[in-house]
């Protein structure tokens, strides 16, 4: 079992107090909602596409230090990236915290977002670290709607 | 108290006569023995569900082991037991409860199902449509979503009277509430999201002067202390054995039997009729009339052993002990810089409910938990109580008669940690 300090990563606790691009993006190409209604968590995610690249992305909402910080990370993560790897990057961090980092293929190239390894030592905690991804892709396919954590 | 001499020699009332000795409490719950994270077990998640002394496990097991059998319906020696260890349990309830008369106790899986029962039966034969059901902005979700469905299936309304910033009810908007469209008035007896009390006393009183039957959820109130339905006079009552160290799945609806007399059945099915044939069935008599089907039989007889094992030890005294523990726990928790307690009522029972600036109930749970503390984050399924008092989620603390000083002393710490994880 994980030590609390590998879960809470002086990282994940400086993005959480100081989240990054924790901002609205006016006319943003696309936007999502999602929600977990398990422990009241909201989070929007602005994105804004140039040429099938992200050019810029935010975020805003409430939510626990894993997934403020899981945001944060992320929005530094899939800027500049094409649709198609952010895509993949979500199924690598998925993976990552869902099984591990000795599970999860090519942790090295999740660069910070492996500081999120330990989240799989903590079911309970995935869907605080997913949320922010899943609303992300969510926005990038266009959907409508509000994302849920329970279907 | 006593030296051990006297206290021999008084025996039979040796219980509710010495003073409370946690540890020896404590040792009645096998559960508690355990480590968590390497760390001693410090349970304060009460209010979501208790743990079993090990009378209640014996019980259960007992009744497996020598006396499985199904009930009412055989003539052999092994279900002339059970229904006996049933029936039995029924009475249990019944003396705990001060009922009247034992066909006013009926066995349900808990809270959820006795409300669902009084709003399918009762509610569906008493409401029309332009009729109110007037609950409280209290309730648990369980005694405001069975009243939705019946509202709107018989496009009546649900009318809410509101809370003040202690977390109390509004009594003065309480009279307000009540008008002659008003079939039934819902209260929580104490609040599981913040503990209060409700003044039921007063509910039921100014509701029956307007002739309108309550029910009153005991869910948090029953393990906390002694309940007496003839003395609150209430209409319907219900509770879960599950949180007052009983086990899960069985728990009792009380009923005035003028009313559930006069209420149609709720579930078909066997034990419930007196004959069937294809043109008419006859309903059996209270309380059979409300248990369709094979009941749960152990988990009965279980919640009868938890309610022996409560008023063994003495209900006024586990209420005076919970009572200290409860104002050490918000004396201490109330000093801790950044801490806001959401709900201060006057009269509270078991919850300690708070936030802390700037942290999310998520991250607390899961710091506390890591030191062997269990407390419950989240909107403790009061999603309204949360809206009123502008938090998406709090951090629960919610005692039980087992917990100690020292367990306190263990929170109090674990919140400091907390504090320093995130500084
Ligand atoms: C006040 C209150 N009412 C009803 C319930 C529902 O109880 P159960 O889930 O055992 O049916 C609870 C459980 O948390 C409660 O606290």
């Amino acid at each position: 079992m994980a030590g609390l300090s590998d879960l809470y990563q002086e990282m994940v606790v400086d993005h959480s107090k100081r989240p990054r691009n924790f901002r609205k993006i006016e006319d943003p190409v696309r936007t999502a909602s999602g929600y977990n209604p398990l422990c009241g968590d909201r989070v929007q995610v602005f994105v804004k596409l140039e040429n099938d690249r992200v050019a810029d992305v935010s975020f805003q909402g409430v939510g626990c230090a894993i997934s403020t910080a899981s945001a944060s990370i992320m929005t530094e993560a899939v800027r500049g990236k094409t649709v198609v790897e952010a895509r993949t990057l979500f199924e690598r961090f998925h993976e990552l915290v869902t099984c591990g980092e000795n599970a999860a293929r090519n942790g090295a190239s999740l660069g910070k977002l492996a500081v999120f390894s330990n989240v799989s030592h903590y079911p309970a905690r995935v869907k605080c670290a997913t949320l922010v991804w899943h609303t992300l892709r969510s926005a990038l396919e266009g959907d409508e709607g509000t994302v849920s954590t329970e279907q | 108290m006593n030296s051990m001499g006297t206290a021999v020699s008084q025996r039979g009332s040796a219980n509710s006569k010495t003073a409370w000795d946690v540890q020896t409490v404590r040792a009645a719950f096998p559960i508690l023995k355990q480590k968590v994270h390497n760390k001693p077990l410090v349970y304060l998640d009460n209010a979501a569900t208790t743990q079993k002394p090990a009378a209640v496990l014996d019980a259960i097991l007992g009744f497996y082991k020598h006396d499985c059998s199904n009930v009412h319906r055989g003539v052999h020696q092994l279900s002339e037991r059970a229904t006996d260890a049933y029936e039995g349990a029924r009475d249990t309830v019944r003396h705990f409860l001060n009922a009247k008369d034992i066909r006013e106790v009926i066995f349900v899986r808990g809270a959820t199902e006795a409300i669902n029962l009084v709003a399918q039966t009762f509610g569906r034969r008493m409401l029309g449509a332009g009729d109110e059901i007037v609950i409280t902005a209290l309730e648990h979700h369980s005694d405001i979503v069975p009243w939705q469905i019946l509202c709107e299936e018989k496009g009546a309304r649900l009318s809410v009277v509101p809370i003040d910033d202690r977390g109390e009810l509004r009594m003065d908007e309480f009279e307000k509430h009540l008008n002659p469209r008003v079939k039934l008035v819902c209260a929580a007896h104490v609040s599981n999201a913040l503990g209060t009390v409700n003044p039921v006393r007063e509910i039921v009183r100014l509701s029956h002067a307007e002739g309108i039957p309550v029910l009153l959820d005991g869910a948090q109130a029953a393990p906390h202390f002694r309940v007496d339905v003839q003395e609150l006079d209430c209409d319907f009552y219900a509770f879960s054995g599950h949180k007052i160290y009983g086990p899960t799945g069985i728990g009792v609806l009380y009923g005035k039997s003028a009313l559930l007399e006069a209420m149609p059945p709720y579930q078909g099915g066997g034990d419930m009729i007196r004959s069937v044939t294809f043109e008419k069935t006859l309903y059996n008599s209270l309380p059979y009339k409300f248990e369709a089907g094979t009941p749960h039989i152990a988990g009965a007889i279980g919640l009868g052993a938890a309610l022996d094992y409560v008023t063994g030890l003495g209900q006024e005294r586990t209420e005076s002990y919970e009572r200290g523990l409860l104002a050490y726990a918000t004396e201490a928790l109330s000093a801790i810089p950044d801490l806001r307690m959401i709900g201060t009522a006057r009269e509270k029972a078991g919850v300690l409910s708070f936030v802390l600036n700037g942290i999310h109930p998520h991250d607390v749970g899961t710091v506390l938990d890591y030191e062997g503390i269990a407390v419950r984050t989240g909107h403790h399924c009061a999603q309204p109580v949360m809206d009123r008092f502008g938090v998406p989620a709090t951090t629960r603390a919610s005692l039980g008669l087992y917990n100690s000083r020292e367990e306190i002393d263990a929170l109090v710490a674990g919140i400091h940690k907390v504090k320093e994880t995130f500084s």
